[in-house]
């Protein structure tokens, strides 16, 4: 998937879902050692209480998100830095920020002519459950879902569109 | 290959540990580690002390992996100290930029100790 060189980015591409996924796979599965997996019936309901973000800018704006519940983050943590991170919850929020700003690092390099012209904001994590996300309108994306174990992870990716 | 002083430089305290962990996955004997949470940190680390790796972010606050290289090459006892940057993002004109700055390589997250391990280990005697 190529883009051209100067134009801003304002329709989700039919690969990026494939790419994203891929870019997710490869980032558990090398810093972490963990294979993620499609489901067999995937959950429809997104779901989780810690949920990390990064901000796209320049010539693709928007979001990508990694989410998950706390029991799957902790396992993250731990596969990222060995022990039990448990019992320190900032680490998990840390390792959870540092996996959403690799998928989306990995994704963007994954999109010819994107790399160059497109930064990563600093992760925010979120814990909780009871929120909305808002951007600015028009916007267009998705969400995937894949297996750590048999438990959810989510992925997102919304851009603003034209 | 002699046990390495090595410097660690990142904004995340959970990348430098993973950092860290892939450096002695990758086989490399560590007799001491330091970690600086930006490039301010680590000029003061380098002043401190001797080093005979130092692998840094390039995106962090206070100051960037970038500065930090281009005063790193004002404190002459870190001169010949290899650099090896880490970066998230898939831009080459950062990475060209890093290397045009004094940096001896790069690696890209995500990464496997393996990739680790052939970037670093020719810098410190360690060969292919």
């Amino acid at each position: 998937m190529s883009l051209s060189v100067n134009e801003p980015v304002t329709k989700i591409d039919e690969h990026w879902k494939g790419l994203l996924e891929c870019a997710a796979v490869e980032v558990f599965s090398m810093m972490a050692g963990l294979e993620l997996e499609t489901f067999a019936e995937p959950p429809t309901d997104v779901r989780g209480d810690q949920t990390a973000m990064v901000g796209l800018a320049g010539a693709l704006c928007g979001m990508i998100t990694v989410r998950c519940s706390s029991k799957v983050a902790t396992k993250l943590a731990a596969a990222l830095v060995g022990g039990d991170a448990s019992a320190n919850p900032s680490m998990m929020s840390d390792a959870m920020g540092e996996l959403a700003n690799m998928v989306a690092g990995n994704f963007k390099s994954k999109v010819t002519n994107l790399a160059d012209r497109c930064m990563l904001s600093v992760p925010t994590v979120i814990s909780g459950e009871d929120y909305t996300l808002q951007m600015m309108p028009p916007t267009e994306g998705f969400n995937m879902v894949l297996s750590l174990g048999g438990e959810a992870v989510w992925f997102s990716l919304v851009i603003h569109g034209a | 290959m002699k046990k390495l002083h090595v410097l660690i430089v990142d904004d995340s305290s959970v990348m430098r540990k993973i950092v860290e962990r892939s450096l002695r996955q990758a086989g490399l004997e560590l007799e001491e580690v330091k970690e600086a949470s930006n490039g301010a940190e680590a000029l003061t680390e380098v002043q401190k002390g001797s080093f005979d790796l130092i692998l840094s972010d390039i995106n962090m606050p206070a100051m960037d992996g970038l500065e930090f290289l281009r005063n790193l090459a004002n404190v002459p006892s870190a001169k010949s100290v290899p650099v090896v940057m880490i970066t998230t993002e898939g831009s080459e004109a950062r990475v060209v930029e890093a290397l045009s700055v004094g940096a001896r390589g790069y690696i890209r997250k995500p990464f496997t100790p393996e990739q680790v391990k052939e970037r670093v280990a020719p810098l410190v005697g360690g060969g292919q």
